[in-house]
């Protein structure tokens, strides 16, 4: 988006969030800074968030002087340099690194999703109002405080079917009401932006590439219940996302978006960034008061609800930072648009964050009532090496492994319920026939029991003894009354723990029980990995469809592989490792998994 | 150990406040000036405020960010996000204690570097990933490349290299 000015300037808008610096896009706005300096170029180089097309970053994007957009994938220096010579001074594209919208893989990525939250990300400069102003930012701030009531505002959005995009689905409309039904000398707004869940990074990218459509919203939400001001509590582990969410705090405040008597209207709202320090259950909503209160996250009985005694004792609206950015279209575009969209009981779309084995990972915008299989195979691409999709991790901890024979399932908050996993804040982990159900029950467990707050016994020493029994079976030492235990320590965790944390860390296990039972028999009773996973219950061999071509030979960290080039390689199993490096590396499908053969020599 | 400059704690406080809502932000700015929250420091933040040093301690031992120990100049983190995990996690954990000769959570002899996991840094479109210095963040790694990033690591001695 540019200014009226610039409209005829040529521009380089490099995406700079933290996944296209991660990939190298720092070194591609240098190299283009320099370049425009030294030779003395007519062209204007700005920045972006992230597209949400992670699988092809870097990503740089040309403007014409006729504002035509292209879009380059995977630029480096290097790339960028031909892109400077060929298309901005000679003005033609080089096709060959252009990602085409009409077909191919971004056409693909791109044409089943419909973007609302993400609208912006990607396509403005984060760190500029006047883009987002451009990008008819504020405008529903504007409509709502020069011609709404308060309830006008609740009814919108409660009419407009939004549900709460952190996990839980309760009605936004419901608890904007509840907060304003109160009667207080102060009330608070806060922002919920402690992704905590490991394989989600929705509120990242949305919070460094848009963060004014949240402040947007929290404004709006505000005003709605009464509330002066607000707090956003996030992740440390995002310092880009503070940082940038501070400076369009400061910009907010300048053009009166924010701050006292907010375009006149005698409205104050003062919005600060809470920074976490670092532990999970503050996602949970009255741990992030304790929080910001300064004191453990430990969470405490509901009733009272926040919305009736909150932070300080107050009223407070707690809202996860999709939920937000939601808020600003729903205003201008009014409840009936949106609810057109989705399923019966869950309109809008959901913003999922893609990653795992997953050939095109990144952030995807669905229409409620997708299937899984859409997301994965349409949009993803399927799995990295073509392998088979043996399950889909969703809503991370909490959450659970939905089967490759349910992948028809929709995404709906009711409908993703009955699987056994839960819609959650929008994790989405592909996992292939590489990955042991065990091992990531394992896995989620172990997150689970360390990020315990210690409050409820069996939240606190069930976790501990299920990540013990797992352990054990991960390492052949099952037994066969193990999976009976397990069953029991998750349901007694499931209903004696007070918070969302312990009420659902069972999940993970409860799912893989449910549709891998197979599995840990087999680690049980035959002491076998078939995964690949789990070290002492399994080992790597290379079958006849070896091409000898060196590959693994080459990439074995600890040079266990022989052969000659051209003839089938070898394992030497006293030294292998089992990593697995080979076989996720061979182009041929060469690396076998075998029974296990004796202690691992690493 | 060398004296620790309490001053700086003073100036914390200064700025921050004295009560308890400021506990967090508190122990934040004393890490980030001395890259770890001395048990001095929290006597004296206790000295000046409204809260005890049990309550602080509390606080600091509660969240994972606090480090109540002195580290290494550089910290690496590798990422035990979910992707990561199916994407190799444990094998560049096992490879960089190998090249580093420490375990994760140890510092090495020398106190140049730090190796430690992180639950999830966010960039799980890029697994598995590792975070050197709490601004470089490396993707779509395995062992090898893993190792290499850190030879390419100022002050790393080839000693090390196991």
């Amino acid at each position: 988006m540019q200014s009226p000015a610039e409209q005829q300037r040529r521009s380089i808008v490099v995406g700079m969030s933290t996944c296209n610096i991660a990939s190298g896009s720092q070194e591609v706005f240098d190299f283009c800074r320099s370049e425009i300096d030294s030779r003395g170029l007519d062209i204007r180089l700005g920045s972006s968030g992230c597209l949400g097309m992670c699988y092809s970053e870097p990503q740089v994007q040309i403007i014409d002087a006729d504002g035509t957009r292209h879009l380059y994938e995977r630029v480096q220096p290097k790339r960028m340099r031909q892109i400077l010579e060929q298309h901005l001074i000679g003005g033609q594209p080089c096709e060959k690194w252009l990602a085409r919208l009409d077909s191919g893989a971004a056409h693909d990525f791109c044409s089943k999703q419909r973007r609302i939250v993400l609208a912006n990300c990607g396509r403005i400069d984060p760190e500029s109002i006047d883009d987002y102003l451009a990008a008819e930012g504020y405008q529903a701030l504007q409509q709502v405080l020069s011609t709404m009531s308060q309830e006008q505002v609740i009814d919108r959005v409660t009419a407009s079917g939004l549900r709460g995009r952190g996990g839980a689905g309760f009605s936004t409309g419901l608890k904007w009401k509840f907060a304003y039904q109160e009667n207080a000398d102060e009330k608070y707004i806060i922002c919920n932006a402690d992704e905590g869940d490991p394989g989600a990074f929705m509120d990242r990218t949305l919070l460094e590439s848009d963060p004014h459509a949240v402040l947007e919203g929290m404004a709006i939400g505000a005003f709605a219940t009464g509330a002066t001001q607000g707090y956003i509590y996030c992740r440390a582990e995002y310092p880009l996302a503070v940082a940038r969410l501070q400076k369009a705090i400061v910009q907010a405040e300048e053009r009166g978006y924010l701050g006292k008597n907010i375009l006149g209207s005698g409205f104050d709202l003062s919005l600060r960034v809470k920074e976490g320090a670092g532990a999970f259950v503050c996602g949970e909503e009255t741990a992030l008061l304790a929080s910001i209160e300064g004191q453990r996250g430990m969470p405490r009985i509901r009733p009272p609800f926040p919305a009736q005694s909150g932070l300080f004792g107050r009223p407070t609206t707690i809202n996860n930072v999709e939920t937000w950015a939601n808020v600003p279209w729903i205003i201008r575009n009014g409840a009936a648009a949106f609810a057109a969209i989705g399923t019966d009981t869950s309109k809008g779309t959901k913003v999922f964050a893609l990653a795992g084995k997953v050939k095109r990972g990144g952030l995807v915008e669905v229409p409620m009532g997708t299937t899984l299989l859409e997301v994965i195979h349409d949009i993803g691409g399927g799995t990295t090496n073509g392998r088979q999709v043996l399950a889909v991790q969703l809503g991370g901890p909490s959450g659970g492994c939905v089967p490759a024979t349910a992948l028809d399932t929709r995404i709906d908050y009711e409908e993703v319920s009955r699987t056994g996993a839960i819609m959650g804040s929008g994790g989405m982990v592909v996992l292939d026939d590489t990955s042991c159900m065990v091992d990531v029950a394992r896995y989620f467990m172990d997150f689970v029991q360390n990020e315990s707050c210690g409050k409820c016994t069996f939240c606190r020493v069930g976790t501990r003894r299920m990540l013990e029994i797992l352990t054990r079976i991960c390492a052949g030492q099952g037994r066969p009354e193990d999976l009976p235990l397990l069953e029991e320590l998750a349901y007694k965790t499931k209903t004696t723990s007070l918070c969302g944390l312990g009420q659902t860390a069972p999940n993970p296990i409860l799912t893989t029980l449910r549709y891998f039972r197979q599995s840990f028999r087999e680690h049980i009773d035959e002491g076998r990995c078939q995964a690949g996973q789990c070290r002492d219950l399994c080992s790597f061999e290379i079958s006849a469809d070896c091409t000898g071509c060196h590959l693994c030979l080459v990439n074995c960290p600890v040079n266990a592989i022989d052969g000659e080039k051209q003839a089938k390689h070898e394992i030497r199993q006293e030294a292998c490792i089992r990593c697995g490096v080979c076989r996720d590396i061979c182009r041929f499908n060469a690396v076998v998994v075998g029974p296990p053969k004796g202690a691992v020599s690493g | 150990m060398c004296a620790i400059d309490l001053d700086v704690v003073n100036e914390i406080v200064g700025q921050k406040g004295r009560t308890a809502d400021h506990a967090i932000p508190i122990l934040q700015e004393v890490q980030k000036r001395l890259r770890y929250v001395p048990r001095e420091a929290l006597a004296r933040i206790a000295d000046l405020t409204e809260m005890t040093e049990s309550q602080l301690f509390g606080v600091a031992t509660f969240y994972s960010q606090f480090r109540l120990e002195p580290v290494g100049d550089t910290i690496i983190k590798v990422c035990h996000g979910t992707a990561c995990h199916v994407g190799g996690a444990k094998g560049l954990t096992e490879a960089l204690e190998n090249r580093l000769g420490v375990k994760s959570g140890e510092t090495t002899a020398d106190k140049k570097f730090t190796l430690t996991s992180v639950a999830c840094v966010g960039c799980c479109s890029l697994a598995p990933v590792i975070m050197v210095a709490d601004d470089r963040t490396y993707g779509r790694l395995d062992m090898k490349k893993a190792v290499s990033i850190v030879d390419g690591l100022e002050g790393v001695s080839s000693a090390e290299s196991g």
